[in-house]
């Protein structure tokens, strides 16, 4: 091997080992003259050590990595370009004037974060939530070729207001398949299995789904064992997720094991796929065969299955070709719908293509496969939060504006020295993105308190609210913009200040067009505060209401216990004997908490049927709730294999079928779902359903099979002890399902939780909106003090008393927030009266308490604000503060 | 006052620099310190302190003559300078103050 030998200009090309060129180029571009030649040689007398002791390419490696950390601050260039930018010279004194007014202005300053910092957490809250929501199923590979089919549905029932659902027929799948092109997969599968998986001595319970053999081919879980393609293609197999094949199979390979279903279907594993990542909108422990599923509908030969309406738990998703336009396939769907749609008059069927990207957020759609969100939900939640955020910036805004005369002359002297306008500008928007920033921090604490509060609001299992990396760069962006939008106005208003006039007499200033402008921005503030405030009795009264409704039945001390497949006899005479229970009845489901059940109900025209709401429940179930009867009696004992004789109805069903008198309804015979009953009873109206909406036609059914909870009437000083007694109980008859009970006033409660989320919600952003207003409030007041202390105690020296000066300090604020009360006042009402509760059958009448509470608050708390630094400027001594001139 | 105590290795690479007597140069530095101390010393490391303690004034720098082995580039070769030995100096006599000042039963037994 030779070495170099001397200069590198010579002709003679040698073959020395030469470091990386391009390595060279870069140190000698950023090095500094004067260091650069004994730096390189330094780097070069290395490279021929590391060639001789590892190797040339080793070496030239290192050679690289060296000449990268050698970046260093005393070794680089001086910029000539920088030194030619003045801007970004004068950046370092914009920054540096910019952290000594911060520091200066220690309470201006603190409000403006305090206040930044409040509406920014939610800001970053709001960030987060979209972010993750957005993030929902981009991990599948082939995610932009993916669609799903979802349907309408317009029945006799609900004519003018079709059912939109996630859903859709087997019936689509099939004629997809068969009839058109353009289409690489199409996945049919029936959502919600659930079962009690058994292996060996292990039972545990799954949920899951039928899932059609190209499931894996279409998305991209990650397989760890199986054949994707061919896994789900025979009946009788499953696939499982990691957690569950650890929990089932403990350390053996899961892989061609037996397992039970249910005690009876036997299933083979033939896959274990890793768990569905979080942002996966279809979640599953188990996912059983859909062709299993399918030869049980098809085996009776029946058409039920194919029928297009049965259309209430089946998805299907497609896989398109690279080249297809999705609107070809809309155009086939239309297509099959006219075709349907001609065959029945009875039904409206609609069936639309959706992007897999448009799940989750989505639409409101009934039957979803997983967890969703409703992009409007985003939107108003999203608009509220910007309202508040909008309404911290305005703090800074009027605040910057008020104090602008102490930087006038600054800026009069910067405009001396040859300032431009736009640099004046460049200065203070930067203030304000320094104190934006600055406030990031502090939101990103608050972040983490609001954080459970949040999450508990029954959305865990959408999103974990988790920051990622990424979103470090979201929340510097927009803190940035918030202090833009922050700075704007001041930076304009002061870039606009003459030089002349600003450095020859800033008292006469007249920069203040901005006096309006100031009052409209407080204005704002406390309108939004007042109608928040509004918001929050109101939703909290609707709360309050809807729990506390007369339902027309008793709930109080009824323990809801749900059977969970136990025969509900066997479970009835175990907990019978636990002393407290008094009384035990069977039903079909908990009334009046969000569940309905219909069925077809005719009377003496066969014409005539209306489709009534019902409940299945045993003789005791009328007693036990204290319905009230109006004629007849509750359903004798009927053991399983007589025949279903007897029905219960309400008042209004006699009223739609013009029965007469309770009791001359009694005995008379009606068709429900096609078989005779005759009316043993008839009880008073009662809210069976959520107070949202109006009473409807309702009858009881005795159908033993039917039964999923006991209702126990409960009488004990110690609930705790007679709960565990039933757990006991349930333990000898059940041990593989966790004993559930409830009672039903706690049950209630939780239907209207939804009350309590906008209760919380809009509680919480009116804490925000005056906190928020009230600190920009203070700012404000103590401006006003300071900036009038002389005047006041020249008043005080002529003889003002305290109060007149406080009233003469307040009296601008005090209007202020009159006028925002006014124009709260009538908004918030309208807005609740016309838009948000109109739907609500059962609903409070919005009083004076409700609206006068805000404005109430609101004054209260601004008042005690204004008062507390007008009240120090009126008490300050006049000699001390006229003396200095 | 930052910029009047030496730093260990500071120091370290200021008695180098004089033991070296002018034939004192970032590499040979590395060598002498790896020699002496039987630890891995980065040239990274050694050039950044040599460039402080020029800001500082503790040493001076000349060029030297070119060599082939460095690409016909020249040494930066280093000697200390009158603050430097008066700061040398000043961190031997704290030494050796201390150093008087323990009492020998302290090391008793130890050897090195």
């Amino acid at each position: 091997m030779e070495y170099y030998t001397g200069c590198g200009f010579s002709g003679y090309q040698v073959m020395t080992p030469q470091p990386p060129k391009w390595a060279d180029k870069l140190l000698e571009w950023y090095c500094r003259k004067d260091k650069l030649e004994d730096l390189q040689g330094d780097l070069y007398e290395f490279f021929n050590r590391n060639v001789a002791e590892k190797g040339l390419s080793r070496a030239r490696m290192i050679y690289f990595l060296d000449a990268v950390k050698f970046f260093r601050t005393y070794t680089i260039k001086k910029l000539k370009i920088l030194g030619r930018m003045n801007s970004f010279r004068l950046f370092e004194n914009y920054w540096k004037t910019s952290v000594r007014s911060i520091a200066r202005n220690k309470l201006f300053s603190s409000i403006n974060v305090v206040g930044l910092a409040i509406s920014m957490s939610v800001g970053i809250l709001m960030i987060v939530f979209v972010s993750e929501l957005l993030s929902y199923d981009n991990f599948h590979e082939k995610s932009s070729r993916i669609y799903r089919v979802i349907s309408s549905f317009e029945g006799v029932y609900n004519q003018g207001d079709p059912s939109n659902l996630a859903s859709t027929s087997p019936f689509i799948a099939k004629k997809l398949k068969e009839s058109y092109s353009g289409i690489e997969k199409v996945l049919l599968f029936r959502r919600n299995f659930s079962g009690d998986v058994r292996y060996g001595e292990k039972i545990i319970t799954l949920q899951g789904h039928w899932m059609g053999d190209s499931f894996f081919d279409i998305f991209s879980f990650d397989v760890k064992s199986g054949n994707p393609g061919t896994m789900l293609a025979e009946p009788h197999t499953a696939v499982i997720t990691e957690t569950t094949a650890e929990k089932l199979f403990d350390e053996e390979d899961p892989m061609n094991k037996v397992i039970t279903i249910n005690g009876e279907d036997e299933f083979t594993i033939t896959g274990v796929v890793a768990d569905p990542p979080k942002n996966s909108h279809i979640q599953f422990d188990i996912l059983t065969s859909f062709i299993t599923y399918e030869n049980d509908q098809t085996e009776d030969g029946s058409d039920r299955y194919l029928k297009v309406t049965n259309m209430w738990m089946y998805h299907v998703y497609l896989l398109l070709h690279e080249n297809t336009d999705p609107s070809q396939i809309q155009d086939h769907l239309d297509q099959i719908c006219e075709e349907e749609n001609a065959k029945s008059d009875r039904y409206e069927v609609g069936f639309y293509l959706e992007h897999l990207s448009e799940i989750v957020p989505g639409k409101d759609l009934s039957n979803q496969v997983g967890p969703t969100m409703d992009f409007n939900i985003i939107y108003i939640i999203g608009g509220l939060t910007f309202i508040v955020l909008l309404s911290a910036c305005f703090n800074y805004t009027n605040l910057s504006i008020a104090r602008s005369l102490r930087r006038a002359k600054e800026v009069g002297i910067r405009k001396v020295v040859g300032a431009r306008r736009r640099q004046i500008f460049t200065q203070f928007v930067l203030e304000a993105v320094i104190l934006s920033l600055a406030a990031l921090v502090l939101a990103l604490g608050l972040f983490y308190i609001i954080r459970p509060e949040f999450l508990s609001m029954d959305i865990d299992d959408t999103v974990s609210m988790v920051i990622r990396p990424v979103y470090i760069a979201y929340f510097v962006f927009f803190s940035m913009l918030v202090g833009v939008i922050a700075g704007f106005l001041p930076a304009t208003f002061l870039s606009k200040i003459a030089a002349l006039k600003a450095l020859r007499d800033p008292g006469r200033l007249k920069l203040f067009t901005g006096v309006n402008l100031r009052k409209i921005l407080i204005v704002f503030q406390f309108t939004l505060s007042i109608a928040f405030i509004i918001g929050a009795t109101i939703s909290y009264q609707q709360y309050k209401y809807a729990v506390n409704f007369d339902l027309g039945y008793n709930t109080e001390n009824i323990l809801n216990v749900r059977l969970k497949g136990n025969d509900s006899e066997l479970i009835k005479s175990s907990f019978s004997t636990v002393p407290g229970v008094e009384a035990i009845s069977k039903s079909a489901f908990i009334l009046s908490s969000g569940n309905i059940w219909g069925a077809t109900l005719k009377y003496d025209d066969p014409l005539d049927s209306i489709s009534t709401h019902l409940n299945y429940v045993d003789e005791n179930f009328i007693d036990l709730h204290d319905f009230e009867l109006l004629a007849g009696s509750a359903f004798p004992i009927r053991v399983n294999t007589e025949n279903e004789e007897h029905i219960i109805v309400n008042e209004l069903v006699l009223k739609r079928f013009n029965m007469g008198t309770p009791d001359e309804a009694i005995g008379k015979v009606m068709d429900v779902d096609g078989e005779k009953m005759a009316i043993i009873g008839v009880v008073k109206n009662f809210q069976h359903a959520m107070i949202e909406s109006d009473q409807h036609e309702f009858i009881f059914r005795y159908v033993p099979d039917n039964f999923y909870y006991v209702n126990l009437k409960v009488q004990s000083g110690d609930m705790i002890s007679l709960i565990h007694n039933l757990e006991k109980k349930w333990r000898k008859i059940d041990d593989v399902h966790p004993f559930e009970a409830e009672f039903f006033e706690d049950k209630l409660q939780e239907a209207y939780s939804e009350y309590q989320y906008y209760f919380k919600i809009i509680g919480f952003l009116a804490f925000l909106a005056i906190s928020i207003s009230s600190l920009g409030l203070l700012g404000m007041a103590v401006y006003t003090a300071e900036s009038r202390i002389k005047e006041i105690s020249i008043r005080k020296v002529l003889g003002a008393t305290e109060r007149n000066l406080i009233y003469l300090l307040s009296k601008g604020f005090i209007l202020m927030i009159l006028m925002a009360g006014l124009i709260a006042v009538p908004l918030t009402y309208y807005l609740f009266d016309q838009l948000v509760l109109s739907d609500v059958a059962n609903r409070i009448s919005i009083g004076f308490m409700e609206l006068s509470m805000g404005v109430f608050i609101t004054m209260l708390i601004a008042l005690l604000t204004v008062w507390w630094q007008t009240n120090r400027a009126a008490r300050a001594n006049p000699a001390t503060t006229l003396r200095d001139e | 006052m930052k910029g009047t105590n030496l730093g260990e290795f500071e120091e370290l690479v200021l008695l180098t620099i004089a033991s070296l007597n002018n034939s004192a140069y970032s590499v040979s530095i590395c060598d002498e310190i790896e020699r002496v101390t039987k630890r891995k010393v980065k040239l990274g490391v050694v050039h950044s302190s040599l460039n402080r303690l020029e800001e500082k004034g503790l040493v001076k720098s000349h060029l030297g003559d070119a060599t082939k082995e460095r690409g016909g580039r020249r040494k930066r070769f280093f000697e200390v300078s009158h603050t430097g030995k008066v700061a040398l100096l000043k961190a031997k006599e704290q030494r050796d103050q201390l150093w008087s000042t323990i009492p020998d039963v302290v090391f008793q037994g130890i050897r090195s």
